[in-house]
């Protein structure tokens, strides 16, 4: 069953001051109007890039925006800062209005855009719970009924008669969390509340999530940065870039699109194939670059105890005894990892003419969650470079989610670029 | 990346499902879009917004709810002083403790409750731009909140009126207690519509938030509050006080409670009319503000 159609949703903001200082603009443009001219100020229809200086003040933060929703599906929805997330998600609670278009919805709607709305520093946690359930839809009997739970999974029962401004802030999320997740509305927005709060309140968090679309039924959207949350969570995925949107059937298909959008590396450097006039020369042509697991799905989201298998295919037209292929492992962050040539090995692999297809294996429980970037080398080994990572060299982005093989005692994920098994013996 | 996929915009499925949605975001609200059965689902929060003012305004202070008898208590005394001693004003034979005591009473509640919902929108933005209910629900539940307060003060006017009678003095209570709720919820409707329409004007421009402050300072001068209507002699003034929609409302609050002051039921009547139109006229503007305001606040 369809539980919300959005059509045609687009949303004009005007950029810069609005307020008193506006005074003028709208007499000029009552002056405009009245002498049958048009607007000065509505020179619309840019798209909204945020890096980017516009001639018109005015930007659509969301444009001609489409998408449904079914009953139970959690929704992912991800996109850069600005891209439009907030904004829809704001249409979707009511706080604000479209420019155009409509959405329907079958359902309550309960919203959370933040944490704790009309929470007040001074009431106790106890009246806190209800003036927050009733801001969100609830009425005083549906409160009380489910006080209990709400207050068993905030597991704050300590601190119910405090005053909410004594409490720490992760205190403060635990309870706003609880009171949301016991609404009883079909449909639950939920807006990048799980950066804060511990990892075992997120993952608590994750799972009520999960349980209330799943087991009740009810429908989840969500908007996170967090893409292990988004991978593990949502069962359709919604990429919001400049105000316009894209759709996945499949989540983990397009958190890889969105990596390679949106990583943030160096995007004028070919990606993925060699092309054709960099890296000429005399010895090899690159067919074929691209990484894969051990069964040889292509994928870019590896966990992090599975084996990264980067595939190179390449004809050598020209062999020379140095001659040699390899990867450059870098961080999002640009910091080399590690440089490896063929060449190393005992008993290299011979590079003679005609057709080669090399399978490159980067060991599993080696790389720590994030995004990493894979460059290609090739080279006459301390003669002559035909591809150079960080210069001419195809690369590959890929990510890597956490995959809890070691005991979840880190809060969010252990720190640094490897996880490599560490023994302790006494 | 290869297969991804694009759902195509231009040719969304055809639904061939039912057609009845609980809900329809659209631009452009119609005429009047307030939904009163939505406000009353809301209740509960509305009480709870009353709460909210109840227990929060006073903490941390020592002498608490007592700031209710002492605001009202001080502010007679100071025209007690200026009007009746050196001013020498009528009291409409009340005497002075009484009689401004009485009209800083509901005139106490007519101010708060425009001051406070001529608010509504900017001071509760932080709320507003989190969650949607019915904006309605907070100038209403100021209203309420202030009914409470006005409740407080009510009791310590009649305190007074049993002193002075304990005393001596003789003190007619008017005989028509019935109409202060009448006189109270037109007061109220006074309040809400002249103050939810500064609230809608307020999102744009704050000039306004400024006007009101002073404007209701000035407007008590132009409502038999420090002085009776009997003092006024000039037929001019007379019908220029008469104007003030305010004014019999004040009068006749007096006239209800203590016997003095004036009853006109055609005044009433025109106040009547005047606070309906501008009701209705607050919640078409409140309504139109009311979808879009995060935008400009």
């Amino acid at each position: 069953m369809r539980v919300i159609k959005a059509e045609n949703i687009s949303k004009l903001y005007r950029l810069g001051q609005v307020g008193t200082g506006s005074m003028f603009h709208d007499v000029n443009r009552w002056w405009h109007t009245m002498r049958g001219k048009e607007d000065p100020y509505l020179r619309v229809g840019e798209v909204n890039d945020r890096t980017q200086k516009g001639s018109s003040d005015y930007v659509w933060a969301l444009k001609d925006i489409d998408f449904e929703v079914e009953q139970g599906e959690v929704l992912g929805i991800i996109g850069r800062n600005g891209a439009g997330k907030s904004t829809l998600l704001k249409i979707l609670s009511r706080t604000t209005s479209p420019t155009t278009g409509t959405i329907k919805v079958k359902g309550r709607i309960a919203s959370l855009l933040e944490v704790g709305t009309g929470f007040h520093p001074e009431l106790s946690g106890r009246d806190n719970i209800f003036m927050n359930g009733t801001i969100l839809g609830m009425t005083r009997a549906e409160i009380k009924s489910r006080f209990d739970e709400i207050v068993d999974f905030a597991g704050i029962e300590r601190y119910l008669d405090t005053p909410v401004k004594r409490y720490s802030s992760g205190m403060y999320l635990r309870l706003a969390f609880a009171v949301a997740a016991h609404l009883e509305s079909e449909i639950l927005i939920v807006d990048e509340v799980l950066a804060v709060g511990d990892y075992e309140f997120q993952k608590k968090c994750l799972g009520k999530m999960k349980d209330v679309s799943e087991s009740q039924g009810r429908t989840v959207l969500f908007v996170s940065h967090n893409m292990q949350s988004v991978a593990s969570l949502s069962s359709r995925l919604l990429i919001m870039n400049n105000g316009l949107v894209r759709q996945f059937r499949d989540p983990l298909e397009g958190i890889e699109f969105y990596n390679h959008e949106n990583t943030g590396f160096d995007k004028n450097r070919f990606s993925g194939k060699a092309e054709k006039g960099v890296g000429d020369n005399n010895y090899l042509i690159v067919n074929e670059y691209y990484l894969c697991d051990e069964t040889g799905n292509r994928k870019t989201g590896f966990s992090n105890n599975e084996t990264i298998v980067v595939n190179l295919n390449f004809e050598v037209k020209n062999t020379d005894p140095l001659l040699t292929v390899g990867i450059g492992l870098y961080t999002a962050d640009g910091v080399n990892l590690f440089w490896s040539i063929h060449l190393e090995e005992d008993n290299p692999v011979s590079l003679h003419k005609g057709s080669h297809n090399i399978k490159i294996l980067v060991r599993d429980l080696l790389l720590n969650e994030g995004n990493y970037k894979i460059e290609l080398i090739v080279a006459v080994h301390n003669k002559q470079w035909i591809y150079r990572p960080e210069f001419n060299a195809p690369y590959l982005i890929f990510s890597i989610f956490r995959q809890p093989g070691l005991r979840d005692i880190w809060s969010s994920k252990r720190q640094g670029s490897l996880v490599p098994y560490v023994k302790y013996i006494k | 990346m290869g297969k991804k996929q694009f759902l195509n915009k231009k040719n969304p499925p055809i639904s061939t499902e039912q057609e009845d949605w609980d809900l329809i975001i659209k631009p452009k609200s119609d005429l009047f879009e307030i939904n009163l059965s939505e406000v009353w689902k809301y209740r509960d929060l509305m009480w709870m917004f009353v709460k909210r003012d109840f227990a929060a305004q006073y903490k941390q202070t020592v002498l608490g709810p007592l700031w209710h008898f002492i605001q009202p208590l001080f502010t007679t005394l100071i025209f007690v002083v200026v009007f009746s001693r050196i001013a020498a004003l009528s009291t409409d034979g009340l005497p002075p403790l009484i009689f401004y005591l009485s009209g800083i009473t509901i005139w106490n509640y007519f101010s708060s409750c425009l001051i406070a919902t001529s608010n509504t929108f900017v001071s509760n933005a932080y709320i507003f731009g989190k969650v949607y209910f019915p904006r309605l629900v907070m100038p209403l539940s100021v209203v309420l909140s202030n009914i409470v307060k006005f409740g407080i003060q009510l009791l310590l006017l009649i305190a007074v009126m049993i002193w002075y009678a304990v005393n001596g003095t003789e003190i007619h209570t008017g005989n028509s207690f019935f109409f202060i709720p009448l006189i109270l919820l037109m007061m109220a409707g006074m309040g809400l519509g002249l103050g939810i329409i500064i609230s809608s004007l307020t999102t744009k421009y704050r000039d306004f938030a400024v006007l009101v402050t002073f404007g209701v300072q000035l407007l008590m001068y132009a409502t038999p509050v420090v002085f009776p209507m009997s003092a006024v002699k000039s037929p001019d003034l007379k019908l220029w006080l008469s104007i003030n929609p305010l004014t019999p409302l004040v009068e006749a609050f007096r006239y209800g409670l203590l016997g003095a002051g004036s009853f006109d039921a055609m005044q009433l009547l025109y106040s009547g009319i005047f606070i309906l139109l501008l009701l209705i006229f607050g919640l078409f503007l409140f309504g139109k503000v009311e979808k879009t305001f995060m935008d400009t606040v």
